[in-house]
């Protein structure tokens, strides 16, 4: 199954962990499939009309899927879909 | 019975008359027309340091005391013609003899040397240097081929500002002083709390309560007294960021808030100047190197910040100390990289380091095509309003 890798300020709604398998065949169904298994993830990457939220990038292995085919962007099982939010700590 | 040997008397001048009047001798204006028309070897045959000062352009270096065993590295073939220089003409005369002796057979000591060629209006070259005593302390630098003399002196010459002397500045300043940054600047409002000392490693127990620019300040005198510090107690702000970031060829950017990071990012591509950034939270750390116009800006690949509860702040969320040591030790290396153009830097590239599990991920950043800062199609800034920046508290909290 693909791999999500979670950021610290989403670990809170997936019982901490920062590696979560989700099926799904697409970076959509694979994001859609981690806001089922963790509902308080859903509100945070997705805006109410289901489009990613601006602030939230996600990239399939190293690439950003908005220069893809975004959230239909198609994912294999080695695949990894890492959840990236800007972070301003520095002190 | 032998009689004892009795000893020639002669004296120095004595002995430097007879090599004179035993080599030939050329003006420094002939030895300049043999320079231009080349096929000879001018030679200087003073001490190092007279050589670092100043020498003829085209020389080679052999002090008189090593020269019988190095002459042969730089001229093998003994037919050759061999033009030496000292400082006034009499330690090359003396050199031109032991050339002789050696079987050189086209030797010439110049005349009067390079003080009477630069008398001549000849001219010289004045090579930079560093002193003894840098380069003691830079040696393991000169050593690295990527770095040697040269980059090192880039190094000296560089202006390095660091937005914040906390967890991220606290390395970074203290690597870049070491290696000898000429010039660093520190931007911070804050005073050393003891909560800060897990991880501020440029801070100490004593200087609790003193403001973190001048505790700074104290430890980089401390470690290497060739680094000037400027400190700049405050914040950056929209009325200070392009006077303060024009003094300097590279920002740091370890701020703690975004307000500050977008406005960096907007008035460094205004003025064209590279940002290392890089920012922690509890065990993960970020960090990308924004050089505008030549790759993504931080708007590129943060259109618009989180909201504030998907943006916690260390003071809130905690972070393990070593972390800040880990990304601003990387800051520093790309600062390097920036200053002395060896390797590679971190540009269109975003570095990720998970701690706990000792992970980096690399991703790739692109130029965003519709970025409203660097992008083709963002608005032009006038001269005069080069200054002006929107309410980036009220575009944060949006």
């Amino acid at each position: 199954m693909p791999k999500v890798k979670i950021p610290p300020v989403l670990r809170a709604q997936t019982n901490g962990e920062s590696l979560v398998e989700v099926g799904g065949a697409d970076v959509g169904a694979v994001l859609k499939g981690l806001a089922d298994a963790h509902p308080d993830v859903s509100r945070q990457l997705f805006d109410e009309g289901g489009d990613l939220n601006r602030y939230v990038n996600v990239y399939l292995n190293d690439e950003d899927v908005r220069l893809l085919d975004g959230l239909d962007t198609s994912v294999n099982d080695s695949d990894t879909v890492v959840i990236l939010p800007a972070m301003a700590g520095g002190s | 019975m032998t009689p004892p040997e009795t000893k020639t008397r002669a004296s120095g001048a004595d002995l430097i008359a007879q090599a004179k009047a035993s080599v030939d001798e050329v003006q420094p204006t002939e030895a300049a027309a043999e320079l231009d028309a080349g096929d000879v070897t001018l030679v200087d045959v003073r001490e190092q340091h007279e050589f670092e000062e100043r020498h003829i352009e085209g020389a080679v270096h052999v002090p008189r005391g090593h020269l019988e065993s190095r002459i042969e590295q730089f001229v093998p073939d003994r037919s050759k013609r061999v033009v030496l220089y000292c400082a006034s003409g009499n330690r090359s005369a003396l050199a031109a003899k032991t050339l002789d002796e050696l079987g050189y057979e086209d030797v010439a000591s110049m005349a009067g040397g390079i003080t009477l060629w630069r008398d001549r209006g000849l001219p010289v070259v004045t090579p930079r240097s560093l002193t003894q005593e840098q380069k003691e302390r830079y040696s393991r630098h000169i050593l690295v081929p990527e770095i040697g003399l040269e980059g090192q002196l880039k190094l000296l010459d560089s202006k390095v500002l660091l937005l914040g002397a906390g967890g991220l500045g606290s390395p970074t300043a203290l690597y870049l002083a070491a290696a000898g940054v000429g010039t660093l600047g520190l931007v911070d409002d804050d005073v050393v709390d003891a909560s800060n000392l897990q991880r501020q490693v440029i801070h100490n127990t004593e200087r609790i309560g003193m403001p973190k620019t001048e505790s700074a300040r104290k430890a980089i005198e401390a470690l290497n007294p060739d680094v000037k510090v400027l400190e700049h107690n405050g914040r950056l702000n929209s009325e200070n960021v392009i006077d303060l970031i024009s003094e300097y060829d590279v920002i740091v950017d370890g701020a703690d808030n975004f307000p500050t990071r977008y406005l960096l990012n907007d008035a460094s591509v205004r003025l064209k100047k590279p940002v290392v950034s890089a920012s922690i939270l509890s065990f993960d750390g970020q960090i990308s190197t924004f050089v505008p116009f030549e790759g993504p800006c931080y708007r590129c690949l943060y259109p618009t910040p989180p909201p504030p509860e998907l943006a916690p702040s260390c003071g809130a969320a905690g972070v393990l100390g070593v972390l800040p040591g880990i990304m601003g030790m990387l800051q520093a290396l790309e600062v390097f990289k920036l200053v002395t153009g060896a390797g590679t830097p971190l540009v269109g590239r975003l570095l990720l380091f998970e701690a706990l599990g000792t992970e980096f991920t690399e991703l790739k950043v692109r130029r965003d095509p519709d970025c409203p800062i660097c992008g083709p199609n963002a608005p032009e800034v006038a001269d005069e309003d080069l200054g002006k920046f929107p309410d980036y508290d009220a575009f944060c909290a949006g």
